[in-house]
């Protein structure tokens, strides 16, 4: 058994460290960017319309896809591929890795996704709408598309690496989920670079919208900067967000043999199951994760210095999250919590890793960076050290926890230090 | 469509699946694969674009005819001249 062992008392080829941070979010296409615009309180959500379901809002990415794909490679493939490949050599070119001699097998790629295949499915559909729906006209691309692995599988593709790779579908849980799997990888000697954490394209399929609002979900505000509104008590669902957020991961010893620059290290996580409904959330199994998370750390709750919440903005969910929360730091006063989709919406399986990746910054600057559009705090959500509307500045930052939460009840909890 | 319209639509179809390509110095007598990066997917596409653009039906085993400009729009061209 790895997982029980507290990080630091592992010897260093089993202790996990984050080393490069490649990303696309709807508020920046680097992590410096992005880290300034959650800083600046610049949100990324804006007007959007989508066939069949009109206009809405949505968090949409301007990252520069030609940057590291020929346009046949965009025109064929994904757009979960075009953000997992952006975020993968963003990711790769942060890390300062010998990419060009490196052994490419033995790098890993664990792309977390929400769902994959809606998209193109819709697309083709629509296609052969136009054809009387005669299937001879539906693409010979659209397997290779739709196939679970493809945004991994691309990734593959266009950085020519012949190690494992794969998709880790885990509905919002994903991000974290692609974070937890490269590490175990890594302490099983599976690869010795780890690509690892999520994609979302989810802001193309039109389904996403017309079942979030079917389910009265789905976020609506006349500022679209001021749509996603967790915590708030008038907040009114969800914004769909697209991004990507991969990190490269090393096994502790090799990132100090190379001299890597270090962002932080994995010192727990956990992930379970609430087993009790569809769509709503469980807060027992959540504090439950979260506390198991803190026991493999080693850590009690107060030594958390960030808290990076999952809340979505639908009334039920932040309030069960908040109750989840409350039964594990009702009695802190160090740990700060923040949510990170009040900026961008929700990145679906790249939520839980960029939002870490917007919180890790604070390692070095010291800031954590608020929940904005909390004009009216709900009674419900309200927790000690709930940092809204304006960052904190702090003497120091040692450990940040995320959360990540998804459909069926899948929960998932990372808890990273400063090394 | 004559034989020099069948090229244009071929020209218009090539560009729209090797958008990286430089379409204008093609030479018709040389294969395609000798002068593009063209892959067997590529040419499942030029064959899906005729069905879709045209309604022009073109059999596995005619494929063979695609290999070049010159005898694509010499294949195409009974099949497309009523358009």
């Amino acid at each position: 058994m790895i997982a029980p062992h507290l990080a630091s008392k592992l010897p260093d080829d089993q202790r996990i460290v984050i080393t490069g941070i490649g990303l696309t979010a709807p508020n920046g296409n680097d992590w410096g960017t992005f880290r300034q615009a959650l800083l600046d309180k610049r949100s990324g959500v804006q007007p959007y319309e989508i066939r069949y379901f009109g206009e809405t809002l949505a968090g949409v990415c301007d990252f520069d896809a030609k940057k590291y794909q020929s346009k046949k490679d965009i025109r064929r493939g994904t757009r979960a591929g075009s953000v997992g490949v952006y975020a993968a050599n963003e990711a790769v070119a942060h890390s300062g890795l010998d990419w060009e001699n490196l052994d490419r097998s033995r790098v890993g790629i664990y792309v977390g996704v929400t769902e994959h295949g809606n998209v193109e499915t819709e697309n083709e559909i629509f296609v052969i709408k136009g054809f009387d729906y005669d299937t001879s006209c539906w693409s010979h691309h659209h397997n290779p598309r739709t196939v679970a692995n493809n945004p991994a599988g691309e990734i593959a593709l266009n950085m020519g690496i012949t190690g494992p790779h794969y998709t880790i579908g885990a509905a919002c849980a994903a991000g974290n989920a692609g974070i937890i799997q490269g590490a175990q990888m890594l302490r099983l000697q599976e690869c010795d670079v780890a690509i690892a954490g999520g994609t979302s394209e989810s802001i193309h399929t039109f389904g996403i919208f017309a079942s979030f609002n079917s389910q009265n979900a789905l976020a609506s505000h006349t500022d679209p900067s001021a749509a996603s509104r967790p915590f708030d008590k008038s907040r009114n669902g969800i914004v769909v967000a697209e991004g990507g957020c991969l990190y490269t991961l090393e096994r502790f010893s090799d990132a100090k043999a190379r001299g890597a620059e270090i962002y932080g290290e994995l010192v727990g996580y956990a992930m379970n199951t609430d087993a009790t409904d569809f769509v709503l959330p469980n807060p027992e199994r959540q504090a439950q994760c979260v506390n198991m998370a803190l026991k493999r750390a080693g850590l009690q709750a107060d030594q958390i210095d960030i808290l990076s919440t999952h809340a979505t903005g639908t009334m039920s969910g932040d309030s069960q999250e908040c109750a989840a929360l409350r039964s594990v730091f009702g009695e802190c006063t160090n740990t700060r919590i923040n949510n990170t989709k009040s900026y961008i919406g929700h990145a679906m399986g790249a939520a839980g890793a960029l939002e870490l990746a917007g919180n890790l910054a604070a390692f070095a600057d010291g800031v954590t960076h608020p929940t904005i559009n909390v004009d009216d705090l709900d009674p419900d959500c309200h927790l000690p050290g709930l940092v809204l509307n304006e960052p904190q500045e702090h003497a120091r930052v040692d450990y940040i926890l995320n959360n990540s939460f998804g459909m069926l009840g899948i929960n998932s909890v990372v808890i990273v230090g400063r090394v | 469509m004559t034989p020099a319209e069948i090229r244009d639509e071929i020209i218009d179809i090539l560009d729209d699946i090797s958008p990286d390509e430089d379409l204008d110095g093609l030479d018709d007598q040389k294969p395609f694969r000798d002068q593009l990066e063209l892959d067997s997917m590529d040419f499942l596409d030029i064959v899906m674009e005729l069905r879709k653009r045209h309604r022009v039906q073109i059999p596995e085993e005619d494929y063979g005819n695609l290999a070049s400009m010159h005898s694509t729009v010499t294949y195409l061209e009974p099949k497309m001249k009523d358009l």
